[in-house]
């Protein structure tokens, strides 16, 4: 198993074995390593990530941009299979795409020949279920996003913002226990994204679901998680895991409270360093190229 | 309002334009024996019209031309979806179908004649060869700049394999392929009128070509025009079927 030494930090959730205190995670990522490449070009994009998230639970990761987080957000998400470590939800481990799982993708996703309604009856219509109450459930997820009055339009008529809501809209009506969303609002400005995030918020604590939030966005992770995941840059490991205390219900006005300003200020304290880690490299490997 | 305000614009510009053209031509300033006023044209339409070889020659031409095109789409799609689906028969011979996109296929036709005869099945076949290359180069590009994240969208909805050609790739691929059908059928009609013109096997291409040589110029121009109207009515179903086809998919 893991390597307890390396970091004391770096296994935040590691209980004591497999006993109770992890039957009531749902979701548990343990040791998750995964290498791109082969050779001296290889690259570690992430290596010996665990974390668990308990029922209901809304926890972000954060972390400069390449850290890896897409790439545990597609080995959670059941797209990338060969890696290191386990994924298991309810404690049985699982591989490939499963359906208790809805993912939110960081790209634009929505399938631009369907409108928004029809983007929304994707997953139902992969299940079968028959055309009326696909209409009826894909509406009423819309209309959780407030998107009711845009259910005819084509994506191409509709903002960023709209159509990342309709991306959210199509997961969430396929009922998953988990759900995990990657950079959702990652192309947005930051007023919409607070905006969007109270939306979200609200969603949350309507439906309950188990969330995986992965953001580059301090202030968004603070708004929205009951715990924030910070990663580091290459190899991708968890540097540190901040409890948000903050009360619930949150609205974005949170922002303005002393509270916040301290958790974001003692969160980019730990991320500066792997931030600027980020950057160098970045200009490094466009230096030599 | 706004709906009928491009093509009404657009219409008005031809009237306009044929109007200047007739009257040019009446005070002389353009010679009336190369550039006949379009009333003569229109009048030697009419004529052609009633006479039996336009109407033959008229859907004899587009015959062709719908075959060809239908033909090459039939074959077209599913090759350019092969060269997608099996990366060693896309890199194998991207390049060959793109050079043989800029040969004159034209050439062929000597070979063509010896095997099918001098007809209709001839010219078919290089109006074929002409359009089947775009409808397969865009039919591989479409699919191939299907964005990554649509299919694993499908892919965590756990949407069959089976069916993510239907679903997925095929309508994101739509607009590309039906770009190379539009192609296909200029392509398509620019081979089958030059051939018919060039070796009288009959068609419009043909007429154009025996009123020419009867200094019949209102005539050729008449035929000229059903030639014109041949593309609009591709064109036109073109957009209907894309429009029908690409949502809702
Ligand atoms: N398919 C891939 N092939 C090679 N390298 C990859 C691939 N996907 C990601 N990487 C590399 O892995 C690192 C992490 O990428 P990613 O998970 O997308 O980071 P993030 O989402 O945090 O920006 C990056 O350095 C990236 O270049
Ligand atoms: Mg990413």
């Amino acid at each position: 198993m893991a390597e307890y030494g390396r970091d004391c930090r770096a296994q935040p959730f590691m209980t004591s074995g497999h006993g109770s205190a992890q039957a009531s995670a749902v979701l548990t990522a343990e040791g998750i390593g995964k290498r791109f490449g082969s050779g001296a070009t290889a690259v570690t994009a992430i290596d010996e990530v665990t974390l668990s998230v308990k029922q209901g639970e809304l926890i972000s990761v954060i972390g400069p941009s390449g850290c890896g987080k897409s790439t545990l957000f597609n080995i959670i998400g059941g797209l990338i299979t060969d890696y290191e470590g386990e994924v298991r939800i309810d404690g049985r481990r699982v591989s490939g795409c499963h359906p208790d799982i809805g993912m939110v993708f960081q790209e634009e996703s929505t399938f631009p020949w369907r409108t928004a309604l029809e983007n929304v009856e994707f997953p139902l219509e992969v299940r079968g279920l028959p055309a009326a109450e696909r209409r009826q459930r894909a509406q009423q997820f819309l209309g959780l996003v407030g998107l009711t009055e845009f259910a005819d339009r084509y994506p191409g008529e509709l903002s960023g913002g709209m159509k990342a809501r309709t991306a959210i809209a199509r997961t969430l009506a396929a009922h998953p226990k988990i759900l995990l969303m990657d950079e959702p609002f990652g192309a947005l400005d930051e007023q919409t994204r607070l905006l969007l995030g109270d939306r979200l918020s609200q969603i949350h604590r309507e439906l309950g679901q188990t969330t995986l939030l992965i953001t580059h966005s301090i202030t968004e992770a603070v708004h929205l998680s009951d715990r924030v995941v910070v990663m580091s840059y290459r190899p991708g490991r968890i540097k540190r895991v901040v409890d948000v205390d903050l009360p619930r219900p949150r609205s974005s006005e949170i922002i303005e409270s002393e509270q916040f300003g301290h958790l974001v200020a003692s969160i980019w304290h730990d991320l500066r360093e792997e931030a600027s880690r980020g950057l160098a490299a970045d200009e490094a490997s466009r230096r030599s190229s | 309002m706004h709906r009928w305000l491009a093509p009404a614009a657009g219409f008005a510009v031809l009237v306009l334009a044929l109007a200047a053209l007739e009257w040019a031509a009446s005070v002389g300033w353009v010679s009336p024996f190369l550039t006949p006023p379009p009333s003569e044209i229109a009048a030697a339409g009419w004529r052609m019209a009633a006479e039996e070889p336009l109407a033959s020659a008229f859907f004899s031409t587009l015959g062709v031309v719908l075959a060809a095109t239908v033909a090459a789409a039939v074959m077209g799609i599913p090759a350019g979806w092969a060269m997608y689906r099996f990366p060693l028969l896309g890199n194998a011979y991207e390049n060959w179908v793109a050079a043989l996109f800029s040969a004159p296929l034209i050439l062929l036709y000597p070979l063509f004649l010896v095997l099918f005869g001098r007809g209709p099945l001839t010219i078919g076949m290089i109006g074929f060869l002409s359009g089947v290359i775009p409808v397969i180069l865009k039919t591989y590009e479409g699919f191939t700049a299907v964005p990554v994240v649509l299919v694993n969208v499908a892919r965590s909805f756990n949407l069959p394999e089976s069916a993510l050609l239907r679903k997925v790739l095929l309508p994101a691929a739509l607009p590309t392929v039906f770009t190379g059908l539009r192609l296909c059928f200029i392509y398509t009609t620019i081979n089958v009128v030059g051939l018919e013109y060039l070796v009288d096997v009959g068609g419009l291409g043909f007429m154009v070509g025996l009123m020419y040589d009867r200094y019949d110029i209102p005539a050729m121009y008449a035929a000229v025009t059903f030639v014109l109207l041949i593309s609009m009515l591709g064109f036109s179903a073109a957009e209907r079927l894309e429009r029908r086809w690409g949502r809702g998919a």
